[in-house]
Formats: C-alpha cells, sequence, structure tokens
C-alpha cells in the first residue's frame, strides 16, 4: 500500500511556467502592501522635518504621539472588525460616551471610572456582535443603530450636553492623563503595550487565525469548523471595548468628559485601518499598518497645522485624497496579487 | 438488484460479514419548501470499505451528506455513529466526533496560508498560548508530503493549483483522525495525474480502517475506487450492494430510473455525430498571446460545426475561450466574426459581434441564484428588450417563455430561484440566456461538469441541435467520451499552444490521448520568454 501511496508526488511548489521573477515580483508587491503605509510614514515626517524647523522638536513629537493615542487604540479594535469583513460605525460614539462615563465615574472612585466606560462600551460592542452574528443583520445598519443609540445616551446623560462632568483632580484617572515615564507620556505607553497585544492576538493566536478565516471565507471558516458567530461577537465587543478605554483616556487627558467629541471619528478610523493594508473585504490585514496608518493621519493633520497660512479644514482635503490614493494603491496591488 | 444489503433499522445490522457499520442512518427524511430531498433512507458505512454514494442531480446525495456531517438536521429518522444515536448540530460537532468532509468546491480560505489553513483551529501552541509557526509549518509539510504533495506552506492557498488545493482540504480531513471520511465529488477539478494521487490516499485512509464515503459522476472512478455502491433516486434509496456485482449499464439505468435497453440504444452520450457544415468560418481567432497562459492559439469555426477543444487542465482550453470571447484581453493576436475583425478584450464587443461564452464556473461567473429563472434569461439580452430604458415585459416573458420549452428547463415555473433549480437545470438557463443574446458562435466551456447523466445527456443533444440551427459552437470538456463524440474537429492544447488539430476519422478517444501523450515531451514552441 505504502508504495502505491509514495508513487504519484505531486509537485505543487511551483508552476513550472512561472519565471523566478514573477515570483520576486509577487514578494515585492506583498511587502509594499504590508508595509506602505510605513514607508510613506517615514517620507512624509522626513520631507517634514526638514521642511519644518518646528517639526521635529521634542515637544511636537511627544504631543503628536498624545494626540494620536485616542485614534489608535479605537483603530486598533476597527482592524480586528474589518479583518472579518465588517465595520463598525459605532465608534465615534462609544468613544465620547465612554469619555463622558469615565469623567461621571471618577467622583466614585477610579475602579467606577475605568469600569463603567469598558462595561457599556463593550456591552454596546457585545450586542452590535450579537445582532450581527446572530441575526445575521448587516454590520453597516447594525452599527449605524447603535451609533445613533449611544449619541442619544450620551445627550441623556449629560442634560442635552449641557452639564460636563470634570474628571476629579488628583484621581488615579487623572494620572493616567498627566503622568510619564522615561519621559514619555503613559498615554503612549499603554497604547503601546495594547498595540503589542493586538498584533499578538491577531497573528500569533488561535482567535486571530478565526479572524482572518472568517473574513476570507466565511462558509469555508464554517465548514472547517471554525466558530464564525463567536469571532464576529468577539471582534464587535472588543471594538466597543477599544473605543470605550481610548474614551476614557481621552477624558483623563482633557480632565473632562467633552460631549461633543468623536463625532466622525469612525470614518477616521477605518481609513487608517485600510491606510494601513487592511483590505476592507475582509481576510488581509495587520496590526502594525493601523499604527501607521493613525500616524500618518496625525502628521497630515501637523503639517497642515506647521504650514499656517492653510485653514486647518485643509486638513480634512488632504487626509480624503491620501485615503483615495492609498485605495487605489491597494487596489491595484491587491489585482496584481489576484487577490480581489 | 437481487442481492442488497439491509441497512435499514438500528437493529437489522446485516451489513458485510463481520463488520459494524460505524455511520448509519434510518428513515432519514428531509423536506425543504416545495420539495421531499430525502425519503426514508437507509444508509450504512463500514470501516475499511470505500461506498460510493452515486444519483442524478437531485436526488439527494448532497442532502444525506449534509445530514451526516451535522450542516441539515433529519425531520425524520435517526443517524446513528459508532452505535450511538447522534445529532450533530454543527460540521464542527461531526469533525470533532471524527467525520470529516471534503466538499465539491474547495471550502478553504484563499488568503491565509497553506500551513494555516491546515491546522486553523489545531493550531500547535507554545507554553504562552502563542502559535508555534515554526511546528505548524513543519507539521504542515510532512502532513502534505505523506499525501505525496510538495508545496511551500508558507504560501498563500491561492496561488496552488485547484489541485493542490484539493490535497490541503484532504490533508486537513486526514489529520482530524477522522473514522469517516465524506468526499463529495473531490474529483470534478483534478488532473489525471492527481487523481491517481487521490486514489492512493483514499486506498490508504480503507487500509487504516476508515470508512469513505465517495460522492462522484465518473463511473470510472466508481469502479477503481469504490467497494459498496449506493444509488439514490428522487431522495429515495433503490439499491444498495457490492459494485462489482453491477455493471455500468445496471448502474446507469438505476440512476436514471430508465429500462437497461433504453440506455443501451441510446448509448452514454446523447451526440448524433457529424453535423452539416460548409461555408465560410463563422469565428477565426489567429495568433492569440497571453503572457504565461497562450502562446500563439489558431482556430476556425465553421457554422454549423462542432469544434473540440482538448488539452489537459491548465492547457489554455479556457482562457481560449475567454481571450475569444474578450473577458481575457490577449497581448497579440485578433478575432473575426464572419470575416469582420472584433475589438479584443472586450466582452461587450464580442457580444455585439454574437460571441458567447458560457463559463466554466457557473456559480462564480453565471448564474445570479438570488434572481428568478425568468430575470437570469433576460439578464444578457435586456438592452436590446428595452425601449427608452423601459423594458418590453411582454418580449421578456415570450423569449423565457419560448427558451424554457426549448431547452426543457425543469422549474416550477419562471418566476423561481435560479438558485434552487438542480446544476442541470442552471445550466440550461445559463444556456437560454446566451442563446436569447442570438448568438453566431458558442463558446461552452465544460458545459456538462458537475451535472448528472441525464441532464448531461439533454444538454448534449441541446448543442446537437444548436449546430444544427447553423451556430459554430466550441466545446471544451474534460470529458473525452463527450468532446470525442460531440465534436467534428478537435484542437488539442498542451501548455498554452495548438499541439494537434484531429479531424474526421481521426476524433477518437486513443488519437486524442496520443495527440496530449505525444507532446508531453516535447519542446514548447513560443515558451514564456
Amino acid at each position: 500500500m505504502s508504495t502505491q501511496m509514495k508513487s504519484p508526488v505531486l509537485d505543487a511548489s511551483l508552476p513550472e511556467e512561472e519565471p523566478l521573477g514573477a515570483r520576486r515580483g509577487e514578494r515585492l508587491t506583498a511587502l509594499a502592501q504590508q508595509h506602505g503605509a510605513l514607508v510613506a510614514l517615514l517620507l512624509t515626517v522626513l520631507i517634514a522635518s526638514v521642511s519644518f524647523e518646528a517639526f521635529p522638536t521634542s515637544d511636537n513629537l511627544g504631543n503628536m504621539a498624545v494626540g494620536s493615542t485616542f485614534l489608535a487604540i479605537v483603530a486598533l479594535g476597527m482592524t480586528f472588525v474589518i479583518v472579518t469583513g465588517g465595520i463598525d460605525l459605532s465608534v465615534g460614539s462609544t468613544f465620547a460616551l465612554g469619555g463622558v462615563l469615565a469623567a461621571w465615574g471618577s467622583q466614585y472612585g477610579t475602579l467606577v471610572a475605568l469600569l463603567l466606560p469598558l462595561a457599556v462600551c463593550g456591552l454596546i460592542g457585545l450586542v452590535n456582535g450579537l445582532l450581527i452574528a446572530k441575526s445575521r443583520l448587516a454590520p453597516f445598519i447594525v452599527t449605524l443603530a447603535a451609533m445613533l443609540l449611544a449619541r442619544g445616551i450620551l445627550l441623556a446623560v449629560t442634560d442635552e450636553g449641557s452639564t460636563t462632568y470634570l474628571v476629579e483632580e488628583r484621581s488615579f484617572l487623572a494620572t493616567l492623563g498627566e503622568e510619564s515615564l522615561l519621559g514619555v507620556s503613559l498615554l503612549v505607553w499603554i497604547t503601546a503595550v495594547l498595540f503589542v497585544l493586538g498584533a499578538l492576538a491577531l497573528r500569533r493566536s488561535r482567535f486571530g487565525q478565526y479572524v482572518y478565516a472568517v473574513g476570507g471565507n466565511e462558509d469555508a471558516a464554517s465548514l472547517m469548523g471554525a466558530p464564525v458567530a463567536r469571532t464576529k461577537i468577539a471582534v464587535y465587543t472588543l471594538s466597543g471595548l477599544c473605543a470605550g478605554l481610548a474614551g476614557a483616556l481621552n477624558a483623563a487627558y482633557l480632565m473632562s468628559g467633552v460631549t461633543i467629541l468623536g463625532v466622525g471619528m469612525e470614518l477616521d478610523a477605518i481609513a487608517a485601518v485600510v491606510i494601513g493594508g487592511t483590505l476592507l473585504t475582509g481576510g488581509f490585514g495587520f496590526i502594525s499598518g493601523t499604527l501607521a496608518g493613525v500616524l500618518l493621519l496625525q502628521v497630515i493633520k501637523n503639517i497642515i497645522n506647521q504650514i499656517g497660512s492653510l485653514d486647518s479644514s485643509y486638513q480634512q482635503v488632504v487626509s480624503g485624497a491620501f485615503l483615495a490614493v492609498v485605495v487605489v494603491a491597494q487596489t491595484w496591488l491587491g489585482r496584481k496579487r489576484r487577490m480581489l | 438488484m437481487t442481492e442488497t444489503y439491509d441497512a435499514g433499522g438500528p437493529q437489522a445490522g446485516s451489513g458485510p460479514p463481520g463488520a459494524e457499520a460505524v455511520l448509519r442512518t434510518a428513515g432519514v427524511t428531509k423536506r425543504f419548501p416545495g420539495a421531499l430531498a430525502l425519503d426514508g433512507v437507509d444508509f450504512a458505512a463500514y470501516p475499511g470499505r470505500v461506498h460510493a454514494l452515486i444519483g442524478e442531480n437531485g436526488a439527494g446525495k448532497s442532502t444525506l451528506i449534509k445530514v451526516l456531517t451535522g450542516v441539515y438536521r433529519a425531520d425524520e429518522g435517526l443517524v446513528e455513529y459508532r452505535g450511538e444515536p447522534v445529532e450533530f448540530a454543527t460540521p464542527l460537532e461531526a469533525q470533532h466526533a471524527g467525520i470529516s468532509t471534503i466538499y465539491q468546491e474547495v471550502n478553504l480560505v484563499p488568503l491565509m496560508s497553506v500551513a494555516r489553513n491546515l491546522f486553523l483551529g489545531r493550531e500547535p501552541r507554545n507554553r504562552f498560548g502563542l502559535i508555534d509557526f515554526r511546528r505548524m509549518h513543519r507539521e504542515a509539510e510532512e502532513a502534505l508530503r505523506d499525501l505525496g504533495v510538495r508545496v511551500d506552506v508558507t504560501r498563500a492557498l491561492r496561488t496552488l493549483g485547484i489541485g493542490a488545493q484539493q490535497m490541503v482540504a484532504l490533508a486537513r480531513a486526514v489529520q482530524v483522525d477522522a473514522r469517516v471520511v465524506v468526499m463529495d465529488e473531490p474529483t470534478s477539478s483534478l488532473e489525471p495525474r492527481e487523481v491517481e494521487t487521490l486514489f492512493g490516499v483514499i486506498r490508504m485512509l480503507r487500509d487504516r480502517g476508515i470508512a469513505v464515503v465517495y460522492v462522484s459522476h465518473r463511473l470510472d472512478e466508481l469502479y477503481e475506487v469504490c467497494d459498496t455502491v449506493t444509488v439514490l433516486r428522487d431522495g429515495k434509496l433503490v439499491h444498495t450492494g457490492p459494485i462489482a456485482e453491477l455493471d455500468r449499464l445496471r448502474l446507469v439505468s438505476l440512476m436514471l430510473g430508465r429500462e437497461m435497453g433504453e440506455v443501451r440504444a441510446e448509448g452514454l452520450t446523447k451526440f448524433s455525430g457529424e453535423h452539416e457544415t460548409g461555408g465560410e468560418p463563422v469565428l477565426t481567432a489567429r495568433g492569440l498571446r497571453v503572457r504565461h497562459t497562450l502562446h500563439d492559439v489558431s482556430l476556425a469555426i465553421r457554422p454549423g460545426e462542432v469544434v473540440g477543444l482538448g488539452g489537459l487542465l491548465g492547457s489554455g482550453r479556457s482562457e481560449t475561450a475567454k481571450a475569444v470571447a474578450g473577458a481575457l484581453p490577449p497581448d497579440e493576436g485578433e478575432v473575426l466574426v464572419a470575416g469582420a475583425s472584433v475589438r479584443t478584450g472586450s466582452t461587450p464587443a464580442a457580444i455585439r459581434a454574437g460571441i458567447s461564452l458560457l463559463p466554466e464556473d457557473r456559480k462564480a461567473e453565471g448564474i445570479v441564484p438570488g434572481l428568478s429563472v425568468r430575470e437570469n434569461i433576460a439578464l444578457a439580452a435586456l438592452p436590446g428588450l428595452s425601449r427608452f430604458g423601459l423594458v418590453d415585459e411582454e418580449r421578456v416573458d415570450r423569449i423565457v417563455d419560448t427558451f424554457m420549452k426549448r431547452l426543457r428547463i425543469k422549474a416550477s415555473g419562471p418566476h423561481q430561484k435560479v438558485g434552487e433549480l438542480s446544476g442541470g437545470n442552471q445550466q440550461k438557463v445559463l444556456l437560454a440566456r446566451w442563446l436569447a443574446m442570438q448568438p453566431k458562435v458558442l463558446l461552452l466551456d465544460e458545459p456538462t461538469r458537475g451535472i448528472d447523466v441525464g441532464a448531461k445527456a439533454e444538454v448534449q443533444k441541446l448543442i446537437d441541435e444548436l449546430a444544427a440551427d447553423g451556430l459554430g459552437v466550441l466545446l471544451i470538456s474534460s470529458d473525452m467520451e463527450e468532446l470525442v463524440e460531440g465534436s467534428d474537429r478537435v484542437v488539442v492544447l498542451k501548455d498554452g499552444a495548438v499541439v494537434a488539430e484531429l479531424a474526421g476519422a481521426e476524433v477518437t478517444e486513443d488519437r486524442l490521448l496520443e495527440a496530449i501523450a505525444a507532446h508531453s515531451r516535447a519542446p514548447e514552441e513560443g515558451a514564456p520568454s
């Protein structure tokens, strides 16, 4: 039997007629897809450092780092959602809600200040996930509803936005927003740790494999025994938790829960994720790319400010144009690799 | 049909001597809206045996498999696994219990690497709970090498050929300590060489005492690897017994429910043979070149002629059809319809010129399952059926009615969703769509793949009729018998180049095989630079 087994060897490693160059070309496009955002970020930073004296100062860089942490954490959760082929439009509202809840909760102690926004925003994410995974509703509609709902709750707890809760001074929450370690803000440290954990979860954990599988081919994933519904519920819950935490940290940074924040933030997060090389169709993406995408958006914003003569609304024009360029490049690279 | 195993009832265990069924159903019934898919089916699979499950499309094979593997639950009846009644809620549960399935279409995640696909859900982990990629890659390589496949397991699955992908699916199925392996038409997209490998694996599984349930439309394969056969027809079990006791004709007549004499008289294909051909070619393709794919392919089809395109999987058959139909832009070459040049690389231009392509993958490239029969037929013809942007509903009804009758499309009516039809009828709907465009040339890429014997014969008869009506037909088929009997001439491709052309009395299976085999070591013409 075993002899019969071994006789026909199927060599699928390389189609014979495919020249080696094609393989190398594919490697290059794969690299461009994975690290394109990082390369663009480095180039932009280099150009900005040469062009503007005030850009490469430690103050400016530090401010940019702290300024990007909130979007970064939101985009981290969003990356998981988009890799499953979904979308989460509720994160802007839950971000603002998380901030208000944290500020309000800080009067009852740090534990409440941190756990309340996580619990509420995590719950919103969980409900999103349940509706999407179990009731098979479209993520776009479900999270759009959650976005309106979270904004509504926010207005209700702040008396239509007229009450602004302040974060208790000297509370641990306030410390999180103010203190730094080794000259780097605690917020940046927290974000960095979250990204390392996120990258490990996506690339090196079984859960991460399920996330890719669900986004890559949901039917196949389910037939291969992947827990499709549980994975979807998990990513939306994670996204809600990230948005809530980002909101709480933002409240700590601003020392108050500002109600008007987070409008349109979901779109910035999606933009950052896509710029980072993650496919909106799912099944392909990187945490590191998302980080590069967030920083790139932040640097563009900073450059527009540096120019000074330009109205800050141009930042959106530039970000929008940049996003369009990235999506075109992504699609082109994807087609070249026959992924789309 | 004198000797039949009694697979009925959990107590009636009179299978092969000395063997206890590992998986068995008793009186399983499954209803779908408007259809009884399974009607009291008693089926049993024994360890160390390869069990063929056959029947026409719509006979209930897929439904039975889905009931066995936890995709569907039976409305009535019992599923017994290792002597215990079971009710699997999900494919995962069935898999954990030891029942693995390989589906007709490769069901893996194309963007993920081979190793990740192979180990999804079972990844080896280190003591921190993180995936140990080095071990995973090593084990993946070993597992595939055991099946006779050498491949870089870090590559994305989609970069592999379809046969290799199937092998990965098989490796996955075998790895999860399976007691039962169910294969739903595993060879439908494999090359002969890959089929050999697959059969080797099936025999290995059998010798390990695994029960294999094997579904296929290819009769040769059944006789080559299967021990036992179960025939389903219209949701009912009509025969179970050793395959050696059943000759081919008897098997086909059981499947079709037709008399043996009838089958013998009509043969296994429905082609009538020669066609009246004549005049100037209706289609001429000259010097088609596509980088890495086609190297100077030329062909001509006269009205009323069926030209077969032979060759192995990957020889450039589908690509030739696509290049002619504008779906694959050629780097060089020209296409002429009735002597007039057609702009290449544009499907609308090709369609306007009268070229219609029935694609190979009807699920991905053809039917819209959620739309009705009527809408699917009218889809491509709509621009011609509209006035001032509004669709002329009456004309659509007339056309749909004509083609449903002419092609004998079996549906509850023009408004039934195409997704609910059998494969053969879906194919006919597609054919109707293109015929509604009144084409001059019809390119048929595997028109009978994956459809049952009865529907196959009907489609073949239709091809004959269409040629008789003066259409030029290009027929692509992996089924040699079909190709030889259906074509007036056969153009043989190998590695993207024409290596032979058979005409008249030369069109035989032997000559075709020779043509394909003889050139296998010859230096390639116009090889990629």
